[in-house]
Order: C-alpha cells, then sequence, then structure tokens
C-alpha cells in the first residue's frame, strides 16, 4: 500500500534517481514490496530495536516496581503513611502524588528519547523500504 | 427525604442541560459522517484524526462514570483507599506508552485480533481474541449501565423501576443512534466533547474548593477530617482494605488489575487505529495523560472537598450513596445549575463510554468472527460493514436490557473486575506476541481462553458474586473465592500458561517471513496501512 502511495506522490524519475543512488543498501525486494527478511538482519534495525528495547523495558520495570512498592506500602505499612509531614499532609499523601509526578517524568523522557534517538533512525529505515515518511 | 429533595435539584433544568448537550452531540455526529462507506471509516475513522485529538478522545473513552463519581465518591466517604484507584488508573497509561501504543499501531488495522494473529493461525486466535473482547466489554458496560439507573434515581427525581427503565432506554437509543450513524468518527467526536466537559467541570470545581480553603490542601484536609464519621482515619489507607489480612491483599490484587488492565482493554487499544501512524499514536497516549493528571489529581481534591462541604454521613443518606458524593458538592458549591451541569456530563460520559464499547465489540465480532472466522477472510463486499452495524444494534439492545436488570445492583467493582479480565486474558498474549518470537498459536490459545476462564471462574465463585451482603446473587452462598479481584492469581497464571503453551504446542507452519515481518512493522511501521 505504501509504495503505492509514495509512488504515487514523487514523480518518477526523481524517484527512480533516488533509488539508484541507495541501490547497495535498499530495503525493496525486486517486486517494490518492502524486504522485511532484510530489514530485519540488517544492522541499522538491529541498532534501533536495541535501543528502543533498552529504554522500554528497564523504564516499565522501574515503574512497575515503584509502583508495586507504593501499594504494598499502604497495604502493609499504615504507621509510616501515615505520619504527618506538614499540617493533615502525611507520607501516603506525598507518596501518592510522587507517582504523578514519576509518570509525568517518565513520559516526558520517553518522548525526547524517542523523538531525538528513535524517529530519525526509523525515517531512515522507512526510506530505504519504499515507506513514504509523512 | 429533604436531603433526597434537595439533591435532586431542579430535574427539569437537569434534563434541559442534558438534552442540549445529547442535540449538539447528534448535530456533529451526522455532519461529520458524511462518509460511512467502509469498514475503515466505520472502526477506524479511516486513521484521519491528529494525536492531540485522539487523546483527548482517549481519555474520553478511559474516563467512565466509575471514574468521576466512583472515585469521588470513595474519597469522600472512605478517604485515602479511594485515591489509590486514582493512582492505579493514572500510572497504568506507561505501559501502552513504552510498550503496546505504536506497535499496536504499527501492526494492526482495526481490532485486537489483527495483532495477535498476525503471525498465528487466523481462525482459532481471532475466535479467541473476539471472545475476550466480548466478556471485557460486557462487564464494562453493565458497569456503566448500572451507573445510569443510580444517576437517573438521584438527578431525575426518578425513582421508580419503570420510570429508570424508560430512561435507560432512551439513553441507550441515542447510544446506538451515535454508533450507527457516526461509526468511529461519529464516536470519537462525541468522546471529544463529552472529556472537554469533563475535564473543565472537574478542573473549575477544584479550583473553586481549594480557593474556598485558601488554596491549603492542608486547610481542605483539615475539614474533610471533620465533617467524616472516619476522623482522622481517612487521611490514612486502610479505612477500606485494611480491615482484615485477605482485604489487604484484595487490595494489593485490585491495584495489580489496574495498573495491568488498561492496556489491554479492547477499546483502549482500538482507539489506536484512528491516528494515521506510530507516531501520532504515541502523541495520543501524551496527550490522554496529561488531561488524565489533571483528572485525577482533581478527584482527590473534589473527593476530600465533597467530605468537607458536604460531609460522609449526609453523602451516605443520598439515594446512590458514594456515587452521589461529587453531584451533592456541586449542588452545594454552585446551586441547581452546577448539579445540572454535572448531572449531564456524568449522563453524557455513560453515554460515550458505552458508545465506545459497543463500537469495539461490535467491530471484533463483525471483523474477527464474522471477516475472518466465517468468510475465511474473504467476506461479501460491503457485508462485513452490515454485519458490524447490526451487531451494534444487538449489543445496544443487550446493553439496555442489562442496564434494566441491574437497576439497583452493587456493581460498583464489575469495572474493576473488567480490568483483570483485561489484563488476565489479553495482555500476556499481547506481550509475548510483540516481543517473545517464539510465542505461538497454542501458546496464544493457553493465554486467552486459559487466563479469560480463570478469571472469570475466581469471580464468579468470590464475594462479588455470592456469600456477602453486598454480592449480586443474594440469599445464597457458593464463594470459595477469598478475593474480590482475582488478578494477583489470575494474571501470573495466564503468562505461565502462555509460556507452557508455547513451550508444548508445535511451531506454527506459517511462513517464517511473518515473523520478521511483524517484528519489522512492529518497530518500524513500514509495511503497516
Amino acid at each position: 500500500m505504501s509504495t503505492v502511495s509514495s509512488f504515487s506522490r514523487a514523480p518518477e524519475t526523481e524517484r527512480y534517481r533516488a533509488h539508484e543512488q541507495r541501490a547497495v543498501h535498499s530495503f525493496v525486494d525486486q517486486s517494490g514490496n518492502p524486504d522485511f527478511v532484510a530489514i530485519r538482519r540488517s544492522r541499522d534495525f538491529a541498532r534501533v530495536n536495541r535501543r528502543l528495547t533498552r529504554f522500554v523495558f528497564p523504564a516499565t520495570g522501574l515503574f512497575l516496581l515503584w509502583y508495586m512498592t507504593y501499594v504494598l506500602l499502604a497495604a502493609y505499612a499504615n504507621d509510616f503513611m501515615s505520619h504527618r509531614v506538614f499540617g493533615n499532609v502525611n507520607v501516603g499523601l506525598l507518596l501518592g502524588l510522587s507517582q504523578f509526578v514519576s509518570t509525568v517524568v517518565i513520559m516526558v523522557l520517553y518522548s525526547r528519547f524517542a523523538r531525538n534517538k528513535i524517529d530519525p533512525e526509523i525515517a531512515a529505515l522507512r526510506e530505504r523500504a519504499g515507506a513514504s515518511n509523512s | 427525604m429533604t436531603l433526597a429533595q434537595s439533591t435532586a435539584g431542579n430535574p427539569v433544568l437537569n434534563v434541559v442541560i442534558f438534552v442540549t448537550i445529547v442535540a449538539v452531540t447528534l448535530f456533529i455526529v451526522y455532519r461529520v459522517s458524511s462518509r460511512n462507506a467502509t469498514t475503515a471509516d466505520y472502526y477506524a475513522a479511516g486513521g484521519a484524526f491528529t494525536g492531540v485529538q485522539n487523546g483527548v478522545a482517549l481519555s474520553g473513552d478511559y474516563l467512565s462514570a466509575a471514574s468521576f463519581l466512583g472515585i469521588a465518591g470513595a474519597i469522600a466517604v472512605q478517604g485515602y483507599d479511594g485515591f489509590v484507584y486514582s493512582i492505579g488508573f493514572l500510572v497504568a497509561w506507561l505501559i501502552p506508552l513504552l510498550l503496546l501504543a505504536e506497535r499496536i499501531r504499527n501492526t494492526g488495522r482495526f481490532t485486537m485480533g489483527d495483532v495477535v494473529a498476525f503471525r498465528m493461525r487466523q481462525r482459532p486466535v481471532r475466535a479467541a481474541a473476539a471472545n475476550s473482547t466480548l466478556v471485557i466489554s460486557a462487564f464494562y458496560m453493565l458497569a456503566q449501565m448500572a451507573g445510569a439507573g443510580g444517576l437517573v434515581a438521584l438527578l431525575l427525581d426518578v425513582h421508580t423501576t419503570g420510570g429508570q427503565a424508560l430512561v435507560i432506554i432512551v439513553v441507550g437509543a441515542i447510544m446506538i443512534f451515535y454508533v450507527l450513524v457516526g461509526g468511529m468518527k461519529g464516536t470519537t467526536w462525541v468522546q471529544i466533547i463529552k472529556a472537554a466537559l469533563l475535564l473543565s467541570c472537574v478542573l473549575l470545581m477544584s479550583v473553586f474548593i481549594l480557593g474556598k480553603f485558601g488554596f491549603s490542601l492542608s486547610a481542605l484536609l483539615e475539614q474533610a477530617v471533620n465533617n467524616n464519621a472516619l476522623g482522622e482515619a481517612v487521611l490514612d489507607p486502610g479505612s477500606r482494605y485494611g480491615k482484615s489480612g485477605t482485604s489487604k491483599l484484595d487490595f494489593v490484587s485490585l491495584s495489580l488489575a489496574l495498573v495491568l488492565g488498561t492496556a489491554a482493554l479492547p477499546h483502549v487499544l482500538m482507539r489506536f487505529y484512528t491516528v494515521p501512524n506510530a507516531y501520532q499514536a504515541r502523541r495520543s497516549v501524551i496527550s490522554a495523560t496529561w488531561a488524565m493528571v489533571a483528572f485525577y489529581l482533581s478527584t482527590l481534591v473534589i473527593g476530600y472537598g465533597a467530605s468537607a462541604i458536604v460531609g460522609s454521613s449526609a453523602i451516605k443518606a443520598a439515594p446512590g450513596g458514594e456515587n452521589s458524593a461529587a453531584p451533592l458538592l456541586a449542588f452545594s458549591i454552585g446551586g441547581t445549575v452546577l448539579l445540572a451541569i454535572v448531572a449531564a456530563v456524568a449522563f453524557t460520559t455513560i453515554l460515550a463510554v458505552v458508545a465506545g464499547l459497543t463500537l469495539t465489540a461490535s467491530a471484533s465480532f463483525a471483523h474477527d468472527v464474522y471477516a475472518n472466522v466465517l468468510r475465511h477472510g474473504r467476506p461479501a463486499p460491503g457485508s462485513e460493514l452490515r454485519v458490524a452495524r447490526l451487531t451494534a444494534l444487538v449489543i445496544g439492545c443487550l446493553a439496555i436490557l442489562g442496564g434494566i436488570l441491574a437497576i439497583g445492583q452493587n456493581v460498583a467493582s464489575m469495572v474493576a473486575l473488567a480490568f483483570a479480565i483485561a489484563a488476565s486474558a489479553n495482555l500476556p498474549t499481547i506481550l509475548y506476541t510483540l516481543f517473545w518470537r517464539r510465542f505461538n498459536t497454542t501458546g496464544t490459545l493457553f493465554s486467552m481462553y486459559g487466563g479469560l476462564s480463570i478469571c472469570l471462574v475466581l469471580i464468579i465463585f468470590g464475594p462479588v458474586f455470592s456469600g456477602t451482603p453486598t454480592s449480586i446473587i443474594k440469599g445464597v452462598d457458593f464463594h470459595f473465592f477469598p478475593l474480590g479481584n482475582p488478578g494477583i492469581i489470575a494474571i501470573p497464571l495466564s503468562f505461565l500458561l502462555g509460556f507452557i503453551g508455547t513451550m508444548i504446542g508445535k511451531a506454527d507452519q506459517v511462513d517464517p517471513v511473518r515473523s520478521d515481518e511483524m517484528e519489522v512493522r512492529a518497530v518500524t511501521g513500514i509495511g503497516a496501512s
């Protein structure tokens, strides 16, 4: 599908020239479709895939651990959570609010990481496979 | 009784504001639905929404009446333990953000079945995906419709069962119209309008309440303590779940279901297809999360505000009990007009969430069961869309019927059960299929059917169904499972079953290229439509 759309978007000569320049590294097979086997075996795909998983798995593990710590404290450490920090605000409330903070922090970090480190690499892979980057 | 009467505010005003909102949404649904000719339009709005629009709609789909009325009420009456719902519902969004949204957008087209069946044997896996989608949607929908019944009693001053049933029929009919005429595009716009109304409503109320206490959280909490039957304990964890070892474990189980269930709710997953690409899917989750940060922080203020201003005993005595905390608070701070607005927003919320569920369930049946299982992926032109609309009509009618039967039932925990079912039936399979190359059809079927049936059995033989004063079936006691929420047992078992199934099942006879294609597509979106 995507090859059709890029075909209709770019003039044929321009597309041909672009194809010529990258002929060695092109991920398009003979019938003009993306060559998934070649892409998966390529070093560029392996790198972006590794980079991505090295961010998302530790981040997921970290937030789940942090959340479950909070839940277990709320369930089993009543005295600790009920300790007043200032006024009527206790440890439980502050830890609860800190879950909001950690969620936002992880979200913003991932958003930046994906935009700066992942999106450009994926765009390059997509171009070589003849997929549009609109 | 005077309280009950005063809480109803002015039923005529309530109806007028609700009808106005409905009229506006109906008009918009009618206007945007000019072309709904293909399955891509009907299921996914042609993938034409922007990330921000879809994010607002996503929060609209997610912030159900249970979130709005239920959490505010739980915090108002039981204090801190209610707040934990807010945290679980919010934190859960990191799973779709980090692991799922982009990959699901890249690998599927319309339904969860597209993703889990991508490199598996199509027919059995799609049938399994449709089964779990239908069960989860049914649980979720029943809770919403039962909430509608309670809301009718409180806000429209309709106390007879017949009257409430009539209102549910009318609400259900409007919902069916949204889905049939508007498809995904119309339903998405309903969600956007509803989310905007709900968010502005809770934010304004929170700012007003905080202002009343000189923008001091401590002063607000002080007053909440003074007006709550629990006293100081309202600020500490344990008032609801701290009574015994079982209830503490139930609390952990519930928290686990909330954080793992969100990412596997079929109507949430389906929202990732209404945007053009993975980048917009990521932006959807980010926008939705920002909206929900604001919303769930507000529930804290509104909940404790209701305790401080209305008082916990007045809330418990009102018709609808805990669920009436937010409407009662609106009445005390803004009179009949604010009450009418909050009431209308709550109704619109139920309407929109049920519409989203109906669309998801009908898509799952038409796309997975009809087109792929019954017609082997080659349905007659136009027939899939016809089946989808027909299914939506049937499901809509069943939802109305269920809502009428559920009047007066305690189904508050049903939403949490839907999360537990989603987390055990869907999440292991989705994660395995995206991240574990060896995962196969046997593993998929083991995990989906295993997770689903373990969860259902533990629910049916748990305290939600029988054996306690608040159980759905009264008078008999056949419960042997002590926990209200089966998540802590069912979710790990489902992961284990997926692993065992993969190990004992033989490798699939599918084209090995298909696994390469899925891996590349999930990350890059190459080949995705």
